[in-house]
């Protein structure tokens, strides 16, 4: 296990260092100037080049990648230029925002989608299961920005339960910002409730033609005994890694919801960012959001591997 | 009598077919403002109504779907161009380093978040369907790769292939003769799959700016603009948004009803 571990450690190093150096390529080759960006068109060449030289534009283009690498390892991760203020403050900021909604979504989706999932799974070919299904079908096949604007017109318009976007800032009270995450967490949660109902009851019904659920039954369990006392708790590992997968997904889906809402999340700043020409910021957060994928990636694995023996081979 | 399949493939159809269709003729002009026309209730003239320029919604439906349709099948071209043979290839080196190298390169392409490449795309090429196309089209490269080396490594174990290799057939010949032909239904179905995926993605894309610029129609924009009038016309966001669902519900429902159809071992209850 712990060679296994070692391995996927070292591969993991690898992906960041890779995905670091794309990132910086990318954000490198994007057209623009920092920092006549944020002098305006009537500054002087003198003034410019000591803007550059401030921000450290005028090092070469390796040393500026060392110099990114090695801050970020040690927590630092830069200057934003459009705000002059560290990146890390303003993506804690955001994420005061991405993240709640993110769990907030999740949490949603993962209760309407396991009793769903159970539901069908246990009345399949019923009217339950073809309710489920339909359903879900169309939750996965409804963009859900388009149903973020369908919420905005029905809660927000007509019956005026909610302000149809903005966020209030979590200092105005717990409930308020609760109040303001909900409608961006209902339209998020959708086509994620899904996704997850729909594994949820192939992965049970997978679980089902098992032979220790059948050797429940021969000891006398009903089937929907079995179901829930034998077969859910093994039908949960695809959720779960579907669950990690969203996880990681929301954290920088919900940009589009938050265009919707108007809400100060991560996705808005990066908008902000390229905008602004602030690339520190943008390589600094597309940073931070492929090593939150990578890293929950690596520990699926290692949980699979504590999990299953079998995959520490291979 | 395949049902999902049937109803799919109509809804699908209907929707390439307003689009083919848009290129001879439409009700109205799709470019043409005409202010006196303006956010009118549907009528003989206008079937769905106008919209805040006084512009047919039905024409602007017809034309957004090929903007839609065509962003999405290029994506899913480049996905499979590019795709399928490397993970042909890899299959055929299993365990080399240019195995390592494909199964490396698509664990790091998915770590990517599509929609911020997507912004970085638009960044540095400027926003348009052809960025558009880029973002969605690179995400589907991976889909294909694994696709492609998962099947084809199961075959290469085939006395099928054993035989070929026997016969004196290269790698590559072998690759593209003998196992190709034997994972398209597979490829048939997950293109369906990614293509009703792309659609999705290019109204998400055109919705926040980043997908095909005015004044060309398309879908994701229609429902942007209708959400700044949604106080006075919330039926604005009515057309659009249902567009696209049946597009991708008809699509989703021809790739389930293919899978079924093309490979009755992988029928799954999903």
């Amino acid at each position: 296990m712990l060679r296994y571990a070692l391995r996927r450690l070292a591969s993991l190093g690898l992906s960041l260092l890779l995905a670091s150096a794309v990132i910086f390529a990318v954000v490198e080759v994007i057209p623009g100037d920092p920092a006549s960006y944020m002098l305006g068109i009537n500054a002087s060449e003198d003034t410019l080049a000591a803007v550059r030289a401030d921000l450290g534009l005028d090092r070469p283009v390796i040393e500026r990648y060392a110099l990114w690498l090695a801050g970020m390892a040690q927590g630092d991760f830069g200057d934003s230029y459009a705000y002059r203020t560290p990146v890390a403050g303003l993506v804690a900021e955001r994420l005061a925002v991405s993240l709640p909604l993110t769990v907030y979504a999740l949490v949603l989706s993962t209760l309407l989608a396991i009793p769903a999932g159970l539901l069908a799974a246990s009345r399949r070919g019923r009217a339950a299961d073809w309710g489920v299904m339909g359903v879900t079908q169309l939750g996965v096949a409804t963009p859900n920005f388009w149903f973020a604007i369908l919420l905005v017109v029905i809660f927000a318009i007509n019956l005026r339960w909610v302000s149809a976007g903005g966020f209030p800032g979590w200092d105005k009270g717990f409930w308020l910002g609760v109040k303001a995450l909900t409608l961006p967490a209902v339209a998020l949660a959708l086509p994620q409730a899904s996704i997850l109902a729909r594994v949820m009851r192939s992965a049970l019904l997978d679980t089902m033609d098992e032979d220790f659920v059948r050797t429940a039954r021969a000891k006398g369990l009903s089937r929907g005994q079995a179901l829930r006392r034998h077969a859910f708790r093994n039908a949960l590992i695809p959720v779960l890694t579907i669950l990690g997968l969203q996880f990681s997904f929301l954290i920088a889906g919900g940009i589009i919801i938050e265009n919707v809402f108007f809400l100060p999340g991560l996705g808005r700043l990066v908008f902000q960012g390229i905008a602004q020409r602030d690339l520190i910021l943008v390589e600094s957060v597309t940073m931070l959001l492929v090593f939150a994928v990578i890293v929950v990636a690596f520990l699926v694995d290692l949980a699979y591997a504590w999990v299953d023996p079998r995959l520490r081979r291979r | 009598m395949r049902w999902g399949l049937v109803i799919g493939a109509l809804l699908a159809g209907l929707f390439a077919g307003l689009a083919l269709f848009s290129f001879v003729w439409t009700p109205h002009d799709a470019i043409a403002i005409s202010v006196a026309d303006k956010l009118k209730p549907p009528s003989a003239t206008h079937w769905l109504g106008t919209d805040q320029l006084g512009r047919d919604i039905l024409t602007l439906i017809m034309v957004g779907a090929r903007t839609s349709i065509a962003v999405a099948i290029v994506a899913v071209g480049i996905g499979m161009g590019l795709g399928v043979p490397l993970g042909l290839a890899a299959a055929a080196r299993r365990g080399t380093l240019l195995d390592e190298a494909v199964s490396r390169a698509n664990d790091l392409v998915f770590a990517f978040p599509s929609l911020v490449v997507a912004i970085l795309i638009t960044a540095v090429f400027g926003p348009s369907a052809f960025n558009a196309i880029l973002a969605i089209g690179i995400f589907n490269v991976p889909v294909f790769a694994r696709l492609s080396r998962g099947a084809a490594l199961s075959l290469w174990t085939r006395d099928f292939v054993l035989a070929a290799r026997v016969a004196g057939k290269g790698r590559a010949r072998i690759s593209f003769e003998h196992i190709l032909p034997n994972i398209a239904n597979l490829l048939i179905v997950q293109g369906t799959i990614q293509f009703s995926l792309g659609i999705l993605a290019e109204a998400g894309l055109s919705y926040v700016g980043l997908g095909a610029q005015p004044p060309t129609p398309s879908w994701g924009r229609m429902l942007a603009e209708s959400q700044t009038l949604i106080y006075g016309n919330p039926g604005l966001a009515l057309a659009p948004g249902l567009a696209i669902l049946l597009t991708v519900l008809g699509l989703n429902l021809m790739g389930d009803g293919l899978r079924d159809l093309l490979d009755p071992r992988l029928r799954r209850a999903r």
